[in-house]
């Protein structure tokens, strides 16, 4: 490497320095891989002028998986658990993403009591994303207390997804066509209990650091980003609301019966950190808000429903297996993969908690996709990080990572 | 949903590219035509800077790849209007051989590591990035490794072959 870069700077160019070259001014700093400040594994490497960063490579696929291959040769329902390892902070929303994707594709529709189910599970995998975000965000500035405090809910979040599904992390949520079971009693009254406690610790932290003067001083006018150039790099989620674009999925293309709720879209106005920080803390209320409304909804629907009648796609319980030929015949067709499915393709986006999480399937009629694409927010948010920390300090950089809220899965994929 | 419809969208491009845009179709509500590579820069540019349509959203961009037919690669465009609220989808195949198509990072800073990625997994060349390298994968890769002719395991395993599962 050292001799190519000596000769290139025979030629016409200007000299090019290299890592020991004893004229040059800045240093180079190599930011990771496993850098504690970068929250996962992905590297850049930085030119500095003291603390100041001239220029930035980012590299990334660390952790790089090949999802898309591997979809290439699993049946619909086997693909779920490799949503999960996407955005691990919200996996139960990329697991409906990913399910409401091959109901569009099969045209199902769900239950108006299993879509409630899904916006209450998706909005509190949303607030465990914005907890992390926001929390690890409090941890870079130098106060860790708020981050402890936050811990405690995401622990509780958790504990309301083991009711439903038995996982925490990557939980592997719902079926096609639903829940694989109902939500017991403990799973709501966990919910209710939530929706009880949580509000004063949000407020304990929104007390800690939104008029906190140092939390301020580190985060206003960081890494403020204008909307034309947010959108320019295809920026989505709170980031891209933070700049003013009111863009949420949510509302421009209600899935999961968003339309039936009611909540606003928190936008910032500067782009900077600190308003990446409101924008997620408002957000966090407006899902307890969606969550609440989830709950008294359901009370007026239908009880024990909790999947769409489709028995082609839809695994039948063990005990009807055992004792139903129908339902056995279904599960043998199901897990062989023997039902057809329609020749074409579908495009579907979720909310993620870091943007538009899209999910694009062709289908070629076999037990597994032709191709299957995922839209990774992170994966797009992040380009612009090199960019745009040219002349920040590095202090501020790492500031601006955290508040990006870059998941190294969903980078990666 | 959207504030203008997929027939205004189809009539305005046909209007302004007329033959060189092919055979709308509308799966689930997505307006979706094809183009050939080399309209494919114009035709963003105009659907991004028309004072209607107004497609200033780059959502993504894919490949996909079809081995047994001649422009074996497509390339796949999501395209979104946030103003009016729709989006469309642009395809274009190119030759496998020798994939070739103009790049849209002079139309968003965004297309940078779509188009990478593209390239990574496709081996298509978008001729005019600025730095067309491998993302995801290691820089020492010489193979494309999302065609179809590269398999996920042991090509010679049966057990898992579709005619297995009655097709």
């Amino acid at each position: 490497m050292l001799i190519k870069r000596i000769i290139s700077s025979e030629d016409d160019k200007p000299p090019s320095t290299t890592d020991n070259d004893p004229q040059k001014e800045t240093i180079t700093l190599n930011l990771g891989p496993t850098h504690p400040a970068t929250h996962g594994v992905f590297q850049n490497i930085l030119e500095m002028d003291g603390e100041r960063i001239v220029s930035g490579v980012s590299t990334i696929g660390y952790i790089h998986r090949a999802f898309e291959k591997i979809a290439e040769h699993r049946p619909f329902y086997q693909i779920t658990p490799l949503t999960d390892r996407m955005n691990y902070c919200s996996s139960p929303i990329n697991n409906m993403g990913w399910h409401m994707t091959v109901e569009k594709l099969l045209n199902i529709q769900t239950p108006k009591r299993v879509d409630y189910l899904r916006v209450i599970v998706m909005e509190l995998a949303r607030i465990s994303d914005h907890l992390i975000c926001n929390g690890i965000l409090g941890v870079d500035t130098g106060a860790f207390s708020g981050f402890l405090y936050l811990m405690e809910e995401r622990e509780h979040i958790y504990e309301i997804y083991e009711e439903i599904c038995g996982a925490r992390l990557t939980t592997n949520i719902g079926r096609i066509g639903g829940f694989e079971r109902d939500f017991n009693d403990i799973a709501f009254a966990k919910i209710k209990q939530f929706l009880v406690k949580f509000p004063p610790i949000l407020k304990e932290f929104e007390t800690l650091f939104n008029r906190n003067r140092i939390f301020i001083e580190r985060t206003s006018g960081v890494a403020a980003v204008d909307p034309e150039v947010a959108l320019n790099y295809s920026w989505s989620g709170p980031i891209l609301r933070a700049t003013g674009v009111d863009y949420d999925v949510r509302v421009n293309e209600p899935y999961s019966s968003y339309e039936d709720f009611d909540f606003e879209i928190p936008v910032g106005t500067k782009g900077d950190v600190y308003d990446r920080y409101i924008v997620r803390n408002e957000e966090m209320w407006q899902s307890l808000r969606i969550i609440q409304q989830a709950l008294d909804k359901i009370e007026k629907e239908p009880k024990g429903v909790f999947h769409a009648d489709v028995p082609e796609f839809y695994l039948p319980p063990k005990e009807e297996v055992y004792n139903n030929m129908e339902a056995l015949i279904y599960h043998f067709k199901i897990v062989m993969g023997e039902i057809d499915t329609p020749k074409t393709e579908v495009y579907h986006a979720v909310e993620g908690g870091n943007g538009e999480l899209g999910f694009y399937l062709v289908n070629d009629g076999g037990r597994s996709p032709y191709r299957l694409h995922f839209r990774r927010p992170s994966f797009i948010n992040y380009q612009m990080y090199a960019p745009m920390s040219a002349g920040m300090l590095l202090s501020d950089a790492i500031l601006n990572m955290s508040s990006l809220n870059v998941i190294a899965g969903e980078l990666d994929a | 949903m959207g504030k203008i419809s997929n027939q205004q969208v189809i009539q305005i491009l046909t209007s302004r590219f007329g033959e060189r845009i092919t055979v709308p179709t509308e799966p689930f509500g997505l307006l979706t035509f094809g183009t050939s590579a080399e309209t494919i820069q114009e035709v963003l540019r105009f659907l991004k800077e028309d004072k209607e349509l107004q497609f200033n959203y780059l959502t993504d961009i894919t490949a996909i790849h079809f081995p047994e037919v001649e422009l074996s690669i497509g390339v796949i465009y999501h395209v979104h209007s946030l103003t009016n609220n729709i989006r469309v989808r642009i395809k274009v195949f190119i030759d496998g051989n020798d994939p070739k198509i103009p790049t849209a990072t002079n139309l968003w800073e965004g297309a940078n590591w779509m188009e990478r990625e593209t390239y990574d997994f496709f081996g298509v060349i978008f001729e005019g990035h600025p730095n067309l390298v491998r993302i995801l994968n290691v820089d020492e890769m010489t193979v494309f490794p999302m065609r179809r002719e590269y398999p996920l395991e042991d090509p010679n395993r049966v057990d898992k072959k579709d005619y297995f599962f009655g097709r």
